[in-house]
């Protein structure tokens, strides 16, 4: 019956829709969904172009130009009152560049007395071709009569030229390569004595005014101390807070203000540390001034509050039941923190300890306050030597005008950002495999 | 005595302390009272009991002597050669601390006898090493031979009255072992109180920067009025010898700060929408699948050091700007190289992540009540996130703008190496002005003399932006604590 009673009911005029504007408002819903993406995307092409301007400006710092040359270690110039076995410096002090030009000018076919041709060879290879033949002949004085092959290094411009950056349509005289020097090195190239070289200089040289003999070496070992103070120093004083604020400190005023100060000092400017830095440890405690030890110790301080508040949320987050449990064992509450809350709280105490010096490696500001902006040539054999970090070497060398600088700044970025990569991996990896869901 | 060397004897006996204490507990355990400590609690007692009076004793008398010698040779400085300047006196000092130092590493090299003019002594000192100014005085080798002697005899007299309160410490723990000895509990204090002190670090972080800056700030007040600091519009530090006149320069920090605010306000102007808009699209519309992969690249974003964010201004963004404003124009750039305008553009893509990561903590905290309420009467998504979430999420969110505000204000490398050195005051954003943060950086890595108006302003620049970014962040965590909604 009421099938039928419904198909035949006479048509009533449908009720007209009002209208509340759907269509208006799902185009402005979908606006927004395409703003949401659109911001999305702005963040993540910043990055690319970011990481993409470094590694195209960098990746050429990893090899280097050197060129393939029989050096003849000629006794006449090295040491021609054969006074050697009696007087050291002789060996030291001896002209090595004199036998590197004689032996190019032999390589290239250039005569002994063709001044011009002599004059264009000034420039073509590095002058740490001098240290480089002076630590072959003060390591085997044998070696002194023979020929020896040797890997020398093109100067900075040569390599530049070589590497394709010097555009050598702009006529001779803006440029800093002669066209002579350009034909020498096409021949050499296509004879197999120029090649490119892995560029280990790049890690093992100090600072130098010229680029092709300069390295990050003691920016590295200098960052590594830094690294060491920061973890031998934050890491204990920064768990023992956290275990006392989280655990042991009673609820008054005193404590109020500690956690308040934490928070404040996560928050604070990275070149106020610098200040104090330079106001407390170098003027009043005069502590060396370039030394890799203020640095450690203005990025403990930087870095204390980071480890305090991961360490602090490490151990919250162990269930109070473990508590309970000692104690009803008959632990004292010393007991129960160090022995049974603390090693639950390890994985996340160390993966905030990762992040904490992933952060202190990047900082720069401070490090320039406390004098580590040195031309430092050697390795500094302990931290209370001269030294430099990893970030001011980058700054440094972007002072630098000549483009084999900006070449190499790149390659220092770029090794910068795989140690960062690799320590940030290393501590989602570590959170990832102890994490444990109570 | 070599510091090092007592304190390796102090640690062995306490070392030896814990072993004897152990061993004597140990023996106990079988007795018919039941031992209320663990064995190595008793060990650890002793142990502390001897190196800690001890060490605490050390560092007290080498900090003592030190202060003590440096006073004695001031005072037989002025002695001898009269008044002097105050720079005169502190040269003289340290002429005769490095004279020490190098006759010591002489005598350590087996030299015996030390000449007792400085002719003779020099090429001896070169020879190790030791360079020294030729003004050095004769008698100035009799007086650092005399501070040597002194510094040896107290370190003789420390050394031996630390090792014997050592063994005092040492053979007290161990007499104490007894069956009924609370020795976990006393050992358990020591550790608290260890603990406190560690957490007081903090505090002292705070004062030490307050107080260090605040000491050079009223130096810098003496020779520059506090007026003319803080409201002159000139920044011209015109570095000139100190003493001489007319080289106080001028220091005004209006410039600066308008550089400073300006350029953290177009940074704020880029990261809060597109850092907003990224955390809302996350927290609503997106699939974990994309969540898993946009998380990591934003977190990877705010790793990068701000150097290398400086050098992209530097080196790409800056040049390319500058070349595209000169294609607009068809000739004169109208874009510097080094601009307000390309140094907040860098900061605010740096801050994308910090805007990004603290809206989404803040938006996924809002209730699902509200989000389920406002969609079940017929609000498209769009609609809720626009008139019920965000206006939830606002304390929140100001809060959020406030952080990252003070982290623009306070940062340094990308307008160092973006914007330009030059004070300018201009409404113009995209000429070259310059921050409170590049000027304290410029003031100290020149080569002045620390006492100069010159490097004493970078204190005073850097109190200024201390306080500033404090009021922000205490501002910041009062508007979320007050108008945060409390939701059960």
């Amino acid at each position: 019956m009421t099938d039928a009673t419904l198909a035949v009911l006479p048509d009533a005029p449908a009720k007209p829709r009002r209208d509340i504007g759907l269509r208006r408002r799902y185009a402005a819903e979908r606006r927004f969904r395409v703003y949401g993406v659109v911001a999305i995307s702005i963040g993540i092409l910043f990055l690319a172009a970011m990481l993409f301007s470094v590694v195209t400006k960098g990746y050429s710092a990893f090899w280097q130009t050197a060129v393939h040359l029989p050096i003849t270690f000629d006794e006449k110039v090295i040491d021609p009152s054969g006074k050697r076995a009696t007087d050291p410096n002789v060996l030291v002090t001896a002209n090595y560049p004199l036998l590197a030009r004689d032996a190019l000018a032999k390589r290239l076919g250039i005569a002994s007395d063709d001044k011009a041709g002599l004059a264009q060879l000034k420039g073509f290879i590095s002058d740490g071709v001098r240290v480089q033949l002076r630590d072959i002949v003060t390591a085997d004085p044998s070696v002194l009569g023979s020929t020896r092959d040797v890997w020398v290094l093109a100067s900075a411009n040569i390599d530049s030229a070589f590497k394709g950056q010097i555009d050598l349509a702009i006529a001779e005289a803006g440029r800093k390569v002669s066209d002579q020097q350009v034909a020498w090195m096409n021949m050499l190239r296509d004879e197999g004595a120029m090649a490119g070289k892995f560029n280990t200089g790049l890690f093992t040289f100090g600072a130098s005014s010229r680029p092709e003999t300069s390295g990050m070496g003691v920016a590295i070992i200098g960052s590594l101390y830094m690294m060491l103070i920061v973890l031998v120093l934050a890491l204990p004083i920064g768990v023992a807070a956290s275990i006392y604020l989280e655990e042991f400190a009673p609820k008054n005023r005193l404590t109020d203000i500690i956690e308040v100060n934490i928070n404040n000092l996560a928050a604070v400017p990275s070149i106020v540390y610098g200040l104090l830095g330079l106001a407390v440890f170098i003027n009043f405690a005069g502590l060396p001034r370039s030394a890799s030890v203020a640095g450690g110790l203005v990025l403990t301080l930087m870095t204390l509050p980071v480890i305090i508040i991961a360490t602090r949320a490490a151990l919250a987050a162990v269930p109070p039941s473990i508590h309970s449990a000692a104690l009803g064992l008959g632990a004292s509450k010393m007991q129960t923190v160090f022995q049974h809350v603390l090693p639950l709280a390890a994985p996340g105490i160390l993966t905030g300890t990762i992040i904490g010096l992933a952060r202190a490696l990047g900082e720069t500001a401070p490090l320039l306050l406390i004098g580590m902006v040195a031309f430092v040539a050697d390795y500094p054999a302990t931290p209370f030597d001269p030294a430099t970090a990893l970030p001011v070497q980058i700054y440094m060398w972007a002072n630098e005008a000549e483009r084999a600088f900006v070449e190499r700044m790149s390659g220092a970025i770029i090794i910068l950002l795989v140690f960062l990569m690799a320590m940030n991996i290393t501590a989602i990896v570590l959170r990832r495999r102890f994490e444990r869901r109570w | 005595m070599p510091l090092v060397t007592v304190l390796a004897i102090v640690l062995a006996i306490a070392a030896a302390a814990y072993l004897v204490a152990r061993n004597r507990a140990a023996r106990h355990v079988s007795g018919t009272i039941k031992q209320h400590s663990r064995n190595h609690y008793h060990g650890w007692w002793a142990a502390l009991l001897a190196a800690v009076p001890a060490i605490l004793f050390l560092v007290v008398w080498t900090i003592g002597t030190s202060v003590y010698l440096e006073q004695r040779i001031a005072g037989q400085l002025s002695a001898h050669a009269g008044a002097a300047t105050i720079a005169g006196q502190s040269l003289q000092l340290s002429l005769v601390k490095s004279l020490a130092g190098g006759i010591r590493l002489l005598q350590d090299n087996g030299v015996t006898t030390i000449p007792g003019t400085f002719e003779e002594l020099q090429p001896l000192l070169s020879a190790q090493g030791v360079a020294l100014a030729s003004d050095t005085q004769d008698y100035m080798i009799a007086m650092a031979r005399d501070a040597n002697a002194a510094a040896d005899a107290a370190g003789l007299v420390g050394g031996m009255l630390a090792i014997l309160l050592a063994l005092a410490g040492a053979a007290t723990g161990v007499h104490q072992v007894e069956p009924r000895a609370r020795a976990r509990n006393r050992v358990e204090r020591l550790v608290l109180w260890a603990l406190f002190g560690s957490s007081m670090v903090a505090i002292l972080t705070t004062v030490g920067i307050i107080l260090s800056m605040l000491f050079e700030t009223i130096h810098f007040f003496r020779e520059v009025p506090p007026l003319s600091f803080f409201f002159s519009t000139v920044w011209d530090p015109r570095f000139a010898a100190a003493g001489s006149e007319g080289s106080v320069g001028q220091f005004g920090l209006i410039p600066l700060l308008a550089g400073t605010l300006y350029i953290s306000l177009v940074a704020l102007l880029v990261a809060v929408p597109i850092g907003l808009m990224s955390a809302v699209y996350m927290a609503e519309y997106a699939t974990s699948r994309m969540r898993s992969i946009v998380k990591p690249a934003l977190e990877l974003l705010a790793g990068i050091p701000t150097i290398v964010y400086g050098i992209f201004a530097l080196v790409t963004l800056g040049p390319i700007l500058r070349d595209l404003s000169a294609a607009l124009t068809g000739g004169t750039p109208f874009i510097q190289a080094q601009s307000v305008f390309t140094a907040g553009l860098v900061m605010g893509i740096m801050l994308i992540p910090v805007v990004s990561s603290l809206s989404d903590d803040i938006i996924t905290a809002v209730p699902r009540a509200l989000r389920d309420g406002s969609l079940g009467l017929g609000a498209t998504r769009s609609e809720t996130i626009r008139k019920v979430i965000l206006p939830a999420a606002l304390p929140g969110i100001v809060g959020a703008i406030l952080l990252t505000a003070s982290r623009a204000i306070g940062e340094t490398m990308i307008v160092v190496l973006a914007a330009g050195v030059a004070a300018n005051l201009t409404l113009n954003p995209f000429e070259a002005m310059t921050t409170i943060t590049v000027k304290i950086v410029n003031q100290l890595t020149g080569d002045l003399e620390f006492n100069s108006p010159q490097t004493l302003v970078a204190f005073a620049l850097g109190i200024t932006l201390f306080l500033v970014t404090l009021i922000m962040n205490i501002a910041a965590l009062y508007v979320v604590r007050k108008y945060r909604e409390q939701y059960e």
